[in-house]
């Protein structure tokens, strides 16, 4: 418990579980306002943004011994998976919204 | 002076992040807003983190290696873009299900580096809440990796609903997965710099092999609700990592996927009536109870293509009921073929989308955006409701279990609850039906022999080519 409600206390501690708390509140809001016509283009458009591990492996890659492998590929492999996300996903949802369109032409 | 730009790219991009979603309340704004979100902010993000200094990693020193990084980015970006013009829109659950995989893929392998460096450093750093965080991030990252194949594999039928399956036992055996896992995670944290890596990759294994566990039941019917669900398990596994890294704007993205994945895994329970449990635990496909059994003689009421023809040119006003049989047929085109030929006479048409037609949230929007059709015509379940109240002819195509009366009033169906299109609302009522074979889920619908109805057999497609040919011959 002692060690629970210390590590709420730490004022670093304490500013990450605002950010956690506010941004689901925010993302709920935000996102419910989505109609159900656009349901799919959001999927894909936020497959892109969960492509931000990317950050997460080119601070890997930068900060890796250049002779260590392991690390090397492993932050490559991270790199190109979230490449793949973030660019697929991106286009793909720019692909689709282009289609809906309000009047024939 | 660096730093300080790096932190503003940092902030601006997560901004654009909330600022894009928010834009996709509306088609006019989507798409600039997955510029903003997808283009803009991620790009901040990416340069900030390649240009990020030192200090602000929390290193003594950092060798860049800039070419494994150019080299992820040109080979990811290559494959990304060719395949987000190749993907036919019919395979977008399928795509949407290999990019959640991927990125839980990418935070299992952050965190595994994460654990290396922690087990092989003199002095390993961070602490409890390093290793804390990259359990996290390998449990909900290695879950969504793997269930998401497993999901892919369903979509694409190449694995059977029962594949793998013990009858019965398979929910007890998941809680006992589960329970291993979670106990693996609390060991390693525990255990703190006195553990070892091979305890981490056994706990990489359990939480592999239970994302195959956990999606292996799940019905083909109920894989919207699972890709949602997978979508929301991707977000959160980047925000996992987020916190390996003490990266803010990894916490800012990953949650908000989250959400977005959250909230529509609960709208695709409640449209078809079911808690997430109840989905996950699966078997509505299979095994489900049949409901009531077709009572006595019952008869339906063809109609002849003349007829329809002449019925849907003479009427005031349209309402196109598509399912994914539609799609399947590849019969959109024709349908919006049939549509201009109707609204040139001057009859009004709508389409009447059901939230869980298609196979992922949304999915029939997009197909019917494909074949032209202006987006102010695809109605969701209130506004086709109301519509149909007033409207002369529903036609349905493809649908079956979403146009069913018996789960509004048959109570030993299991479909009887769902929220469903009232089709038999407008005047006269169009199956377009292959044959009296019942829908994917088995279930009988009294629909086809209400008052209303008219069967039209044969070939969605073939069907609906020879209603424009009578049309235009009218």
């Amino acid at each position: 418990m002692q060690a629970a409600m210390d590590f709420f206390n730490t004022p670093a501690n304490y500013l990450w579980i605002y950010l956690l708390v506010f941004t689901s509140i925010l993302g709920f809001e935000v996102i419910s306002k989505v109609p159900t016509i656009l349901h799919t283009p959001l999927m894909s458009g936020s497959n892109a943004i969960s492509g931000i591990v990317i950050v997460g492996a080119i601070l890997l890659v930068r900060q890796a011994d250049p002779n260590d492998y392991f690390t090397l590929i492993m932050g490559f492999l991270g790199v190109t998976l979230g490449m793949v996300n973030a660019a697929g996903g991106f286009f793909v949802t720019d692909r689709m919204l282009q289609m809906f369109k309000k009047k024939t032409k | 002076m660096l730093l300080s730009i790096v932190n503003l790219a940092f902030l601006i991009g997560a901004v654009l992040f909330v600022r894009g979603l928010s834009m996709l309340s509306s088609p006019e704004t989507a798409r600039k807003g997955n510029i903003y979100a997808g283009a803009i902010g991620m790009g901040l993000a990416i340069l900030g983190s390649i240009f990020a200094p030192a200090a602000k990693l929390g290193a003594a020193e950092v060798h860049n290696n800039y070419i494994w990084i150019l080299a992820g980015m040109l080979v990811g970006g290559s494959i990304g873009y060719y395949a987000s013009y190749k993907v036919k829109m019919t395979a977008m659950p399928q795509m949407v299900a290999i990019f959640n995989g991927l990125g839980g893929a990418t935070a299992v392998l952050l965190a595994m580096v994460e654990f290396n460096n922690f087990y092989s450093a003199d002095v390993p750093e961070g602490g409890m809440g390093a290793l804390l965080s990259s359990a996290l991030a390998l449990i909900i990252g290695g879950v969504a990796f793997t269930g998401s194949m497993i999901a892919f594999l369903k979509l694409e039928e190449v694995i059977k609903d029962n594949f793998l399956v013990i009858p019965k036992f398979h929910t007890y055996l998941n809680l006992l997965l589960l329970a291993v896992m979670l106990g693996l995670a609390v060991w390693v944290v525990a255990m703190g710099d006195k553990g070892e890596m091979w305890m981490a990759i056994v706990f990489m294994v359990v939480a592999l092999y239970y994302g195959i566990s956990f999606v292996v039941p799940i019905g083909g019917a109920d894989m919207p609700v699972v890709i949602a669900l997978l979508n929301t398990f991707s977000g959160l596994s980047a925000a996992s990592a987020g916190l390996i890294y003490d990266s803010k704007i990894m916490v800012v993205g990953g949650l908000l996927v989250g959400a977005s994945g959250m909230i529509l895994t609960l709208l695709m329970c409640r449209a078809m009536n079911r808690s997430l449990l109840n989905v996950l635990i699966g078997g509505f496909g299979g095994g489900g109870a049949a409901g009531k059994a077709g009572t006595g003689e019952q008869v339906v009421k063809e109609v002849s293509m003349n007829d329809a023809a002449i019925q849907l040119n003479y009427s005031k006003s349209v309402v196109f009921v598509p399912g994914y049989g539609l799609a399947v047929a590849q019969a959109q085109k024709v349908c919006k073929e049939i549509e201009d030929i109707l609204e040139a006479n001057g009859v009004e048409v709508r389409y009447a989308i059901h939230p869980v037609a298609g196979r992922m949230p949304g999915h029939m929007n997009v197909l019917l955006a494909e074949a032209d059709v202006p987006y102010p015509k695809l109605l969701d379940l209130d506004d086709a409701n109301s519509f149909l109240a007033n409207a002369d002819i529903a036609v349905i195509v493809g649908a079956n279990d979403v146009v069913n009366p018996a789960a509004l009033d048959d109570p030993s169906s299991p479909i009887y609850g769902m929220p469903i299109l009232r089709v038999w609302d407008a005047k006269h009522v169009i199956v377009l039906k292959r044959s009296m074979n019942p829908g994917y889920a088995g279930i009988q619908n009294p629909l086809f022999f209400h008052d209303r109805t008219r069967m039209l057999f044969g070939d969605a497609k073939d069907t609906l080519t020879k209603l424009v040919s009578e049309l235009k011959s009218l």
